[in-house]
């Protein structure tokens, strides 16, 4: 734990030196988190992605659009190396997290899922009780001290905005929920191992207006502390809730 | 016009009810055939053995005579040797699965190895046998002792066990996998409180499936040297043995016809057991049901 605090200072300390340097990429005095430069990537032979260049900013709203099978989705998995999940895959070019280039072999994909987190298309809950699926996280990372875990699921729960709603229920199974519950359970859930970036995958595409609204409003508020990036194949909910979007067609970057 | 269509309309729906009513009997007829084969079974056994079935015979070691010969030595015998298979096959079996559906690469050599798991557990289980003589009863030098015999055994089902765990390992849904890893968890940590959880009414059931197999058999056993009277118990891995099928086989060859009826009573001993393994193995099912 303390060396990933340490790591973090570190990081802190080498962004505030050399600020310049990414402040002409980026409108206002926001810097990027995630650069990414000349990223191809191919499954087997089908090639998905072609020279993807394209800087994610912090603490901002990021929005990815394109129509169906453009290789968006690819794009944001690969950001924390989930697209290698299928064997084929290959990639080139660079993408890099807090100036560490990500592909390389000293970098762990699982370090990068702790700081690059990941909520899923469809609400992906572990048929495990409301507390078990936010604690999943602190516990994979070695917090075994119940108080903290404690804190650790309230905070993360108050952060998803759902900590009142489920708060007398966290021992209930997370499957028991509504879906638009179940995608904030799973919000809340990668807040639990303190990323600082988070990647959606059309969040709301499996919910009602409602629920939407509610995901949509608490991205809003998200966008203080983490950055995120969003994927969306809907236009107007990319213009509600983004500071910055991104057009992909045909594994093209548009604009 | 429309009258026309509607008529046609009627006579083809005539033939379409009459073919699902023959296939309905068709269906329904096979279902009969494998029916009234078990009732008949059940009829002779039963009818067979009830008469010598009582606490003394499955407390009785086998004896010269048939009133009082009993079943205790197989009963025990097999529950011990059920004992080790389990052990041996589930935790190599399972393991075996996971290596395979999580860690392996996915290339030829492993495509190759996966049908040849399958096609072992259509192996004949006489050829374990054999395997087993040579591997554990000689080579090993275990001689025709428990744990060569339990060692046999667990070759046997464990093709069934990996093909088993490997299906309950991959229904295991890819999205809650991915959750585990996107919060960087190792492919272990995944495995140990995501895949694992998920997948154990799979593995469990598949595996008192397999034992049910296992204590039923009889062939690997003899060749490996099963004792067919024996009147102590194994009090240790080394110790000689019988099962229930060895004693009920044994039973049936006699000439006179007393053994017959205890071989009966022996046959229903054994059934029992079955039925409790298999209830067992629904209890599970329906307790862990899947809630994906």
């Amino acid at each position: 734990m303390s060396k990933v605090m340490e790591e973090k200072t570190n990081v802190r300390n080498e962004q505030t030196k050399k600020p310049e340097v990414k402040s002409e990429v980026k409108k206002e005095k926001t810097n990027s988190i995630i650069e990414v430069n000349d990223l191809n990537l191919w499954y087997g032979s089908d090639q998905a992605l072609y020279e993807v260049s394209m800087d994610i900013p912090q603490e901002r709203v990021t929005a990815i659009i394109g129509p169906s099978g453009c290789g968006k989705s690819t794009f944001l998995k690969t950001l924390n190396r989930m697209v290698e999940m299928v064997p084929i895959v290959k990639t080139s070019g660079s993408i890099k997290y807090r100036e560490q280039d990500i592909f390389s072999s000293k970098f762990k994909e699982e370090y990068l899922r702790t700081k690059v987190g990941m909520v899923f298309q469809k609400p992906n809950p572990f048929p495990k009780s409301i507390y078990d699926n936010v604690a999943y996280g602190p516990r994979i990372h070695g917090v075994k001290k119940k108080e903290i875990l404690d804190q650790i699921v309230e905070k993360s729960l108050k952060g998803a905005a759902i900590w009142d709603e489920l708060k007398d229920r966290l021992h209930e199974n997370a499957y028991g929920l509504s879906g638009g519950q179940q995608q904030r359970v799973c919000i809340a859930r990668a807040l639990a191992v303190e990323p600082d970036v988070i990647l959606m995958d059309e969040p709301t595409s499996a919910l009602d207006p409602i629920s939407t609204a509610k995901v949509e409003e608490l991205v809003q508020e998200l966008k203080e502390k983490y950055s995120i990036v969003i994927v969306t194949h809907n236009m107007q909910q990319a213009a509600r809730i983004s500071d910055k979007t991104a057009f992909f067609l045909n594994g093209e970057l548009i604009e | 016009m429309l009258g026309q269509n509607e008529q046609n309309m009627k006579k083809r729906m005539e033939g379409r009810v009459a073919a699902n009513k023959i296939s309905m009997v068709l269906f329904g007829l096979a279902t009969a055939v494998g029916l009234i084969v078990l009732v008949l079974l059940f009829y002779r056994v039963l009818t067979q053995g009830v008469g010598y079935l009582s606490l003394d015979y499955i407390l009785n070691f086998p004896a010269p005579y048939p009133e009082e010969a009993g079943i205790y030595a197989g009963l025990i015998g097999s529950i011990f040797l059920m004992i080790i298979v389990a052990v041996f096959a589930i935790i190599i079996g399972v393991a075996t699965a996971i290596y395979l559906e999580e860690y392996a690469p996915q290339n030829r050599f492993t495509d190759f190895i996966r049908v040849n798991i399958q096609n072992l557990a259509g192996v004949p289980s006489i050829v374990f046998g054999l395997l087993g003589l040579t591997f554990f009863v000689y080579m090993f030098s275990f001689g025709y002792t428990l744990l060569a015999g339990g060692l046999t055994m667990a070759l046997l089902i464990l093709p069934v066990i990996v093909v088993a765990a490997q299906e309950a390992v991959r229904s295991v849904p890819s999205e809650i996998k991915e959750a585990s890893y996107g919060m960087g968890a190792s492919k272990w940590q995944t495995i140990a409180r995501v895949v694992l959880p998920a997948a154990i009414p799979g593995i469990l059931t598949g595996a008192i499936i397999a034992l049910s197999r296992a204590i039923g058999e009889t062939a690997p056993l003899i060749i490996v040297g099963a004792a067919t009277a024996i009147y102590t118990l194994p009090d240790s891995l080394l110790a000689k043995y019988t099962v229930m099928p060895i004693q009920i086989y044994n039973w049936t060859g006699r000439p006179q016809e007393e053994w017959q009826y205890v071989a009966g009573a022996g046959i229903i001993i054994l059934l029992a057991v079955l039925l409790l393994m298999n209830s067992i193995a629904v209890l599970i099912r329906n307790k862990y049901q899947r809630r994906f």
